[in-house]
């Protein structure tokens, strides 16, 4: 069965303009898989992430006929009631460290912070668990980071720790928004394995929002390209390069490569039509 | 005579047992009209390095020259500015939110002693490719790209020959990043400016740079040209192994 299944998803934000649809109309559904999401900034794709976990702030409102979590339809709870989702059962991993991570906290008090919560465990074990997370995100010396301040982590490392904490409740889903853009190749790989282990011995699902085509290309089962609020296209992901969308084609031409060396890198040409035609149907 | 020559710089932060040497006697040039890469993971001191030579750095130690001018501690002269410039690597944080365009730009021109600064404002504003009508709005009135440029168009006003780019489009879509590579690219073409670029994409690197050198742990474990890295004949295993992390994803598409 599916995990997640979402239906006919819409988020608006009333302006004086009249009502502005970032998201319009996407439906899919997701497995025990890792199902990608790209687009550029603005394309609605992080929107989507946070709609799922009912995380838009007002006025922004969140439409659709339904978004199921196993079944479960988490438009119907009560907000009290997500709050056992988020974090518990559906995961999120934000974009920028060095806005979702507290200053005035030290690493491990952020980390065990929520993991306490849920009561049931000691600060000890929870400390143990964090230094083990830490370790799994390939972070050298964890004992350390443990007791520093998130302004003396880089950024790759900030980004790590936030990946330890969210992967700390085991949770059912993982929603992670761009979680290696900060992040160096080399670095970018060990993460991807962590969470490609996760997914599968866990049998998790992830949704990975990025707007790097060649990762999600590589590393997802499934991708969905997003423009203006819209699923454009719908593939394999490693049939990517066979993508038929001129907007997919024009993002693959616009990246720099090492084996085609160019003079100038090509520009992406947008056309009107794409912002307005329906979103395409989950298969 | 190359533009920067840096020899044996040692950079650190804190002192005694929190002290970390964040770059260790590192040396190298770049030669005029030349774009140099420095590559390696965060925390290998590469942005340090640029930080080093605009005297961002408050601690360092070794030889740095610019121009054949020596530098010392962290006082840079109006020379300096007036011949290196930089752009940092997110143009979301490195504009102020409260200044307009034209404020940003003309103080910035004022500081440089130029005179007509109405006149130049547009200049700039029409050689980064956005034109007049983007000069009285404000920073969260323009996109990631808009901002780029305007970052580049305030690094330009000073008219410099050398510009340091840290990572200047890792904080943008590829389709934006592409368009500001192909503005950089011009630039250099048009002014035969200096880059000294920071970046942790191979692959942009590969696209803008004559040589590079690839970094880890605050030291350069070797400089290679642009063919060298195109044919991933590294010598180091560990700049191999940045190189196949790198196009392992690429030979898919």
């Amino acid at each position: 069965m599916d995990l997640l299944s979402v239906q006919n998803l819409w988020v608006k934000f009333p302006t004086r303009q009249g009502i502005f649809d970032a998201v319009s109309g996407i439906s899919f559904n997701l497995g025990r898989e890792r199902l990608g999401i790209v687009g550029e900034s603005g394309s609605g794709k992080s929107m989507t992430g946070r709609a799922i976990l009912r995380l838009i702030q007002k006025p922004g409102r969140i439409e659709a006929d339904h978004i199921k979590l196993q079944g479960e339809n988490l438009l119907d709870l009560a907000e009290a009631q997500m709050r056992s989702v988020r974090g518990q059962k559906i995961s999120m991993i934000m974009q920028d460290p060095k806005f979702s991570l507290n200053p005035v906290m030290t690493i491990g008090d952020q980390i065990t912070e929520a993991f306490l919560l849920k009561g049931s465990t000691t600060k000890a074990e929870a400390w143990a668990k964090s230094i083990s997370m830490l370790e799994a995100v390939s972070i050298r010396d964890p004992e350390r980071v443990m007791r520093a301040y998130p302004h003396e982590m880089s950024g790759g490392m900030g980004q790590r720790v936030m990946i330890a904490m969210m992967l700390m409740p085991d949770p059912k889903i993982l929603i992670a928004d761009e979680p290696t853009s900060a992040l160096d190749v080399s670095v970018q790989r060990q993460v991807l394995d962590i969470m490609d282990g996760l997914v599968k011995e866990r049998g998790m699902g992830l949704i990975f929002i990025s707007h790097d085509l060649n990762l999600v290309s590589e590393f997802c089962d499934r991708v969905l390209i997003m423009y203006a609020g819209r699923i454009v296209e719908i593939c394999e992901a490693n049939k990517l390069h066979q993508a038929k969308h001129a907007y997919t084609k024009g993002l693959l031409n616009s990246l720099p490569r090492l084996d085609r060396p160019r003079k100038r890198l090509d520009v992406l040409t947008r056309e009107d039509i794409w912002a307005k035609t329906d979103s395409l149907r989950s298969l | 005579m190359s533009a920067i020559t840096i020899r044996n710089l040692e950079v650190w932060f804190g002192v005694d047992e929190n002290r970390v040497n964040a770059v260790k006697s590192v040396s190298f040039a770049v030669d005029r009209g030349e774009s140099f890469g420095l590559v390696g993971e965060s925390g290998s001191g590469k942005s340090t390095i640029l930080k080093a030579i605009t005297g961002l750095a408050p601690t360092w130690h070794g030889e740095i020259f610019v121009d054949g001018k020596t530098l010392n501690g962290t006082q840079r002269s109006k020379d300096f500015f007036k011949t290196v410039q930089m752009v940092f690597q997110d143009p979301y944080a490195s504009l102020h939110p409260r200044h307009t365009v034209d404020q940003v730009l003309s103080e910035t021109l004022y500081l440089h002693q130029v005179q007509d600064i109405d006149v130049r404002v547009i200049k700039l504003l029409t050689d980064v490719g956005l034109g007049s009508k983007f000069r009285f709005r404000y920073p969260h009135q323009l996109s990631g790209g808009q901002r780029q440029r305007v970052a580049i168009a305030r690094a330009l006003a000073g008219e410099p020959d050398i510009l340091l780019l840290d990572e200047p489009t890792s904080a943008l879509d590829v389709s934006v990043q592409a368009e500001i590579l192909n503005l950089l690219t011009d630039l250099q073409e048009e002014r035969n400016l200096t880059y000294l670029m920071v970046s942790h994409d191979l692959p942009v690197i590969g696209h803008m740079c004559n040589r590079l050198a690839v970094m880890k742990d605050g030291e350069i474990l070797e400089v290679m040209s642009v063919e060298d890295l195109r044919q991933g004949s590294a010598n180091h295993s560990y700049s191999k192994s940045l190189i196949t992390a790198s196009s392992a994803s690429l030979s898919s598409i």
